[in-house]
C-alpha cells in the first residue's frame, strides 16, 4: 500500500520501550545465573611477573577464576577484521593477558561468582605483579625509538595507508600558492548509554549454547564464536536484545568478554552474565579519532584548489583489531565534495599504550573533513575572500555524476560517488545562513566588544558497505508479515522503517509487519549494523523479499478467487479482484488456505490451495531474497554554524546551526531527522565537550561522565534542518545511509566559526576539541 | 540481615536485603522491575531515576534499605498493562523522543514528577528536570518538542499525570 515510505510515522517499537518493557542485556534474568567480573591492568605498559588468584578462588561465592593459562589454545590472538596488504605488523589482543599488558584496562583475570558483588569482592584478592615499562602515550613517544608497545615492532608502526591520484607533488611544487597546516584531532569515544554486556547459557539438555550480546553484529559474533569455541552453528544461537546505543563501539568483534563469558558458561553449565560498568567502559571499550595531520594545499588566484596532500599519524591504541578501516576512511573521504584533481594521503598507523581503536560514528570521516575544511579556511584567508566562495568554486557539479574519485576503499571497491546535488545543497545552506546579514551583525556586535563567528563545512559519507544483506519474508496465518533480517537496531528504528518498506510492497499496514533480527534463520549469514548500511543493504533486501512474497501471495489468492494473478491487487491487508470490490480474500485467509491442516480454533474450513493444479504440495508463503552490492553509495550534506565566543572566558555559544542533508530517498523523515540531529549533537560534544585524556604514564584520567562530558539539553542549539533527496541510482529504493552523517562535519564547521569569531586576535584553530580553557590559552598566546 | 518494607508501584514489598545492595539493583534484579536502567552508577546520567516519596531520586546512589518506609515508583507504574500511555509517554511516542530507549525511563520519571507539581506545567521546570539527564541518541530536540506539547496541553488531557 503505497504511502508508508516517506511518511513521518511514529515508531512501532516505542510503546514497549516507553512502558519499561525494553529487554536490554542486563534485563535478562536466567535462573541460576552467575556473574562475571574482569580484573584489568592498572598499568599502561608492563610485563606481568606473576598472577596470584588463589585468594580469589577461595573467596565466598566464587565458582570459577580464569587466567590466560587456564584458557590454553583459546587464548590465542583474537581475529583481525579486514586483513589488508598495508598492514605491516597487525597485532590483536588475547582474551586474557598472560605476560604483558599494553593498556590500562586490558583484561587479565575473569572471576565468576554467585553475584556481581561477590565477584568484585574476590577481585580485590587477585594479586598481579607488574614490571612497568616506558609508556607510549603521545605520537612523539611512538617515534622515540626507546619504548615499544609490541617488543618486536621497533617503530610502533602497524600499517601505512596511502594513495595518490594525479601528480600532487609536482602540482604543489609549481602552484601559484601553497600553504601548510599542522592539525590535530584528539581521542574520543562513542559512549552509548548502555555499556557492553554478554550473557551466555549452555543447556546440556538441549545441547545448545545461547548467547545474548549487546552487539551491533550478532550474526558475525555467532559465525566467529562457532569457530573460536568449536561449537557447531546448529548448537549456537547469538542474538542482540534491545541495545542501548552502539555508535560503532559495539561493532568491534571480538571483545575478550564475548569469548570468555560463553566459555565460562560452557565450563560451568550455568548461565553467566557480564555487564560492563561505566568505569570499565572508559578503560576497556574501544575508542577513536586521535590523528595528527601535516597537510598541504596548492591553489590558484581564483581559489581553485589544485592539489591536496596530507601525511598523518593515526593512533590505533595497543592493537589493531579493525585493520586499517578508520585511517583508510579518513584518506578516502578527505576530499569530500570538492573536485581536486591531484591528491595524496599517507597515514602511519601507530601503536600506543591506550585502548584499541575501532570505528566510532563517523569512523575517520570527521578527521578528514576537519583537515579539508581547515585548508579551505586557510586558502580563503590567504586570498582575502570568504571561505564559502572557495568552497563553492571547488564543489563537484551535478553534471559530473557518477563521479569516480580514483580512490580505492578499504574493502577494495572503488569510491565512485553515485549521485549528489552538492552545489544545490550548499546554496540552500547559504540561503539559510544569509552570509551578508551575518557579516552585518558581526560588524555591529564587534563594535560592542562581542565576537560572533561563522563556520561551514561539507562532507560526503560513503554508506551501504557490501557485500550483501538478506531478508526472509513470511506471511503467517495470523495474517501478519514477518521480516527476518540480520541487522539489529541500536535505536535506529528498523522495526518501523523495514515495516514501512514491506507494507508498501505487500499492500498492508506497517503495523501488520513484524521485524525480527535473525539468530539462526535463513538470513543468518549477513553482516551487521555499521557503516550506515542497514537501510541501504537490508532495506533493499526487505523490498526484494516482499516483492517475492507478494508474488506468492497473489498466486495463492488467484486459486482462492478463481482468477488470474494478473487481475489481482493488494490493499489494506486484502487481495482484491481488480474492479470487483467484493471478490476479496484477507492475508490471514490466504495463509490458512495455503495449509491443508485444520488446526483447533480455526472457525471455518478454508479451501485448500495447492501449489499448482494437481499437486499436493503446500504453497510456501515465504521468500528469502538478498540484496548484493559491491559499490558504496554516497550521502552528503552542508553545515553552517554561527557562534559567539567570549574571549574572557573562552566560552563558545552556538547561536544557530544549519544542516542541509541528502541521504537519497527517505523512508521515514521522523527517523532520519532523529539520526541527523542525534549525530549533530554528538558532534557538538566532540567539538566542545568531549576529550579522552591520559596522564604521561598512560593512566586514563577521564573515566566517568563527570569528566567526560556528554552534551546535555543546554547544548542543543537553535536548528534549521533541511533536506534534499537525490536518490541513489544504484539500489532499487534509491536509499543512501544516514546513520553517521550528522556528526561528520561538525568539528570542522565549529572550528571555522571560532576562528572567525576570534579573528581580531588572529587565533588559528588547528585542533579539536576546544574547551574554554584551550581558547583562553590560545588567546593569551597571541596577546603581547 | 537488614530489611526493607515499603511499597513499590503501590504493591507492598518486604524483603531482607544486604545493607550494601543498591536500590537500582534491588528494583532490577530482586523485583524484576528492569525498566529502571543503569547507565553510569555514578549518579550522573539519570537513567536510573525513580520516584521515592514522589520525588525523583537516582536509584544508583541510594541503598535499598534507605527506601524503607518510603514508597517507590518506577517507569512500570506510568501506564497499566493494556491501558493507554501516560501523557509524557504519549508525547514521547508522537515525537520520536527516544531512539535506543535506554535513557528514557529516567527522563519519563523526572518529567512525571514535574507534571505532578501543583498548578500548570512549567516549561522551565520541565527543562530543568531534563538537564539532569544524559541522552546519547536523540540530541534532545524531540524531547524538547514533547515537553512543548505537554506544556501546551491542559493538565487533565491524555490519561492524567501518570
Ligand atoms: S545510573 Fe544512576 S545516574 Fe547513571
Ligand atoms: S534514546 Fe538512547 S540514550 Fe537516549
Amino acid at each position: 500500500m503505497p504511502g508508508n515510505v516517506g511518511r513521518r510515522m511514529p515508531r512501532l517499537e516505542d510503546d514497549r520501550l516507553l512502558r519499561g518493557n525494553g529487554m536490554y542485556l542486563d534485563d535478562i534474568h536466567l535462573s541460576g545465573s552467575l556473574h562475571a567480573h574482569v580484573v584489568r591492568s592498572m598499568h599502561a605498559n608492563a610485563r606481568i611477573a606473576g598472577i596470584d588468584v588463589e585468594g580469589a578462588r577461595r573467596a565466598p561465592g566464587v565458582r570459577l577464576v580464569l587466567t590466560g593459562h587456564d584458557l590454553g589454545d583459546l587464548n590465542g590472538p583474537l581475529p583481525l577484521l579486514g586483513p589488508h596488504p598495508s598492514l605491516l605488523a597487525p597485532r590483536t589482543q588475547r582474551p586474557l593477558a598472560v605476560d604483558r599488558v599494553r593498556y590500562v584496562g586490558e583484561a587479565i583475570v575473569m572471576i565468576v561468582a554467585e553475584d556481581r558483588y561477590l565477584a568484585e569482592d574476590a577481585a580485590d584478592l587477585v594479586q598481579i605483579d607488574y614490571e612497568p615499562l616506558p609508556e607510549v602515550v603521545e605520537f612523539d613517544d611512538a617515534r622515540r625509538g626507546d619504548r615499544f608497545v609490541h617488543d618486536d615492532i621497533a617503530d610502533n608502526v602497524a600499517a601505512v595507508v596511502s594513495q595518490v591520484r594525479g601528480d600532487p607533488e609536482e602540482v604543489i611544487r609549481s602552484a601559484p600558492h601553497t600553504l601548510a597546516l599542522s592539525l590535530d584531532i584528539e581521542r574520543s569515544c562513542g559512549s552509548p548509554l548502555e555499556g557492553r554486556g554478554v550473557l551466555a547459557d549452555w543447556d546440556p539438555r538441549r545441547q545448545k549454547l545461547t548467547v545474548f550480546d549487546s552487539t551491533q553484529s550478532p550474526v558475525a559474533i555467532r559465525q566467529g564464536l562457532s569457530r573460536i569455541l568449536d561449537v557447531p552453528l546448529d548448537r549456537l544461537e547469538v542474538s542482540a536484545p534491545d541495545v542501548g546505543g552502539g555508535f560503532g563501539t559495539k561493532i568491534m568483534l571480538f571483545y575478550p568478554e564475548e569469548v570468555l563469558v560463553p566459555y565460562a558458561a560452557l565450563r560451568l553449565s550455568r548461565p553467566v552474565k557480564w555487564t560492563e560498568d561505566r568505569w570499565e567502559h572508559f578503560i576497556s571499550a574501544n575508542q577513536e579519532r586521535g590523528q595528527h595531520h601535516e597537510a598541504v594545499v596548492a591553489f590558484d588566484d581564483n581559489g581553485r584548489i589544485l592539489a591536496v596532500s596530507t601525511d598523518f599519524d593515526h593512533d590505533t591504541g595497543a592493537y589493531v583489531p579493525y585493520g586499517i578501516a578508520v585511517p583508510a576512511v579518513t584518506g578516502t573521504h578527505l576530499p569530500g565534495q570538492y573536485d581536486i584533481e591531484h591528491y595524496r594521503y599517507s597515514g602511519r598507523v601507530l601503536y600506543t599504550n591506550k585502548p584499541p581503536v575501532s570505528p566510532y560514528r563517523g569512523a575517520g570521516r570527521p578527521q578528514g573533513v576537519f583537515v579539508m575544511e581547515r585548508l579551505i579556511g586557510a586558502v580563503a584567508k590567504r586570498l582575502g575572500t570568504e571561505p564559502w566562495r572557495v568552497r563553492r568554486a571547488n564543489l563537484i557539479p551535478s553534471s559530473a555524476f557518477p563521479y569516480d574519485t580514483g580512490l580505492e576503499l578499504h574493502d577494495r571497491s572503488r569510491a565512485i560517488y553515485d549521485s549528489g546535488s552538492y552545489v544545490e545543497g550548499f546554496d540552500r545552506m547559504l540561503s539559510h545562513v544569509d552570509v551578508e546579514a551575518f557579516r552585518e551583525r558581526q560588524r555591529a556586535t564587534r563594535a560592542e566588544g562581542r565576537h560572533l563567528g561563522l563556520g561551514m563545512a561539507t562532507y560526503v559519507e560513503g554508506t551501504g558497505v557490501g557485500p550483501y544483506e538478506g531478508c526472509a519474508a513470511t506471511l503467517n496465518s495470523s495474517g501478519r508479515i514477518v521480516l527476518e533480517v540480520s541487522v539489529p537496531s541500536q535505536g535506529q528504528g528498523h522495526a518501523t522503517t523495514f515495516a514501512q518498506i514491506a507494507a508498501d510492497v505487500i499492500g498492508c499496514a506497517a503495523e501488520q509487519v513484524h521485524v525480527v533480527t535473525a539468530a539462526g534463520g535463513p538470513t543468518a549469514v549477513g553482516h551487521g549494523t555499521f557503516g550506515s548500511r542497514a537501510a541501504v543493504m537490508s532495506g533493499n533486501a526487505v523490498a526484494a523479499a516482499a516483492h517475492a512474497l507478494r508474488a506468492k501471495i497473489l498466486a495463492a489468492a488467484s486459486v482462492l478467487l478463481e482468477c488470474s494473478a494478473e487481475d489481482l491487487e493488494t490493499r489494506d491487508g486484502n487481495v482484491f479482484v481488480r474492479g470487483a470490490e467484493n471478490a476479496r480474500v484477507s492475508l490471514a485467509d490466504i495463509a490458512s488456505g495455503a495449509n491443508p491442516i485444520q488446526y483447533p480454533g480455526t472457525d471455518r474450513p478454508t479451501p485448500w490451495v495447492s501449489r499448482e493444479p494437481g499437486s499436493d504440495a503446500p504453497v510456501s508463503l515465504s521468500a528469502t531474497e538478498y540484496f548484493r552490492s559491491g559499490q558504496w553509495v554516497f550521502g552528503s550534506g552542508a553545515h553552517g554554524v554561527m557562534v559567539e565566543v567570549d574571549p574572557g572566558t573562552g566560552r563558545v555559544t552556538i547561536d544557530q546551526y544549519v544542516v542541509v542533508h541528502d541521504c537519497g530517498r527517505v523512508i521515514n523523515p521522523l527517523v532520519v531527522d532523529g539520526q541527523v540531529v542525534g549525530g549533530l549533537i554528538q558532534g557538538i560534544g566532540g567539538a566542545l565537550l568531549e576529550r579522552l585524556t591520559f596522564a604521561d604514564n598512560g593512566q586514563p584520567t577521564t573515566t566517568s561522565f563527570l569528566n567526560f562530558h556528554l552534551p546535555t539539553v543546554d547544548d542543543l542549539p537553535p536548528l534549521v534542518l533541511d533536506h534534499l533527496e537525490t536518490p541513489s541510482p544504484w539500489n532499487p529504493l534509491g536509499i543512501k545511509g544516514t546513520g553517521e552523517a550528522g556528526i561528520i562535519p561538525v568539528a570542522a564547521a565549529i572550528a571555522e566559526a571560532i576562528e572567525d569569531a576570534l579573528s581580531p586576535f588572529e587565533v588559528p584553530v588547528t585542533s579539536m576539541p576546544l574547551f574554554p580553557a584551550d581558547i583562553r590559552t590560545a588567546i593569551d598566546r597571541t596577546e603581547p | 540481615m537488614p530489611y526493607v518494607r515499603t511499597t513499590v508501584n503501590g504493591q507492598p514489598v518486604e524483603r531482607e536485603v544486604e545493607a550494601r545492595l543498591l536500590l537500582s539493583d534491588f528494583l532490577r534484579h530482586e523485583l524484576d522491575l528492569t525498566g529502571t536502567h543503569v547507565g553510569c552508577e555514578h549518579g550522573v546520567c539519570g537513567a536510573c531515576t525513580v520516584l521515592v516519596d514522589d520525588r525523583p531520586v537516582r536509584a544508583c546512589l541510594m541503598l535499598a534499605v534507605q527506601a524503607n518506609g518510603k514508597p517507590v515508583r518506577t517507569v512500570e507504574s506510568l501506564a497499566e498493562p493494556g491501558q493507554p500511555l501516560s501523557r509524557v509517554q504519549a508525547a514521547f511516542k508522537r515525537n520520536h523522543a527516544l531512539q535506543c530507549g535506554f535513557c528514557t525511563p529516567g527522563i519519563l520519571m523526572s518529567l512525571t514528577a514535574v507534571l505532578e507539581e501543583e498548578g500548570p506545567v512549567s516549561k522551565e521546570r520541565a527543562v530543568d528536570a531534563l538537564r539532569g539527564h544524559l541522552c546519547r541518541c536523540t540530541g534532545y530536540r524531540n524531547i524538547m518538542t514533547a515537553i512543548d506539547e505537554i506544556c501546551a496541553e491542559p493538565k487533565e488531557v491524555g490519561g492524567g499525570a501518570g
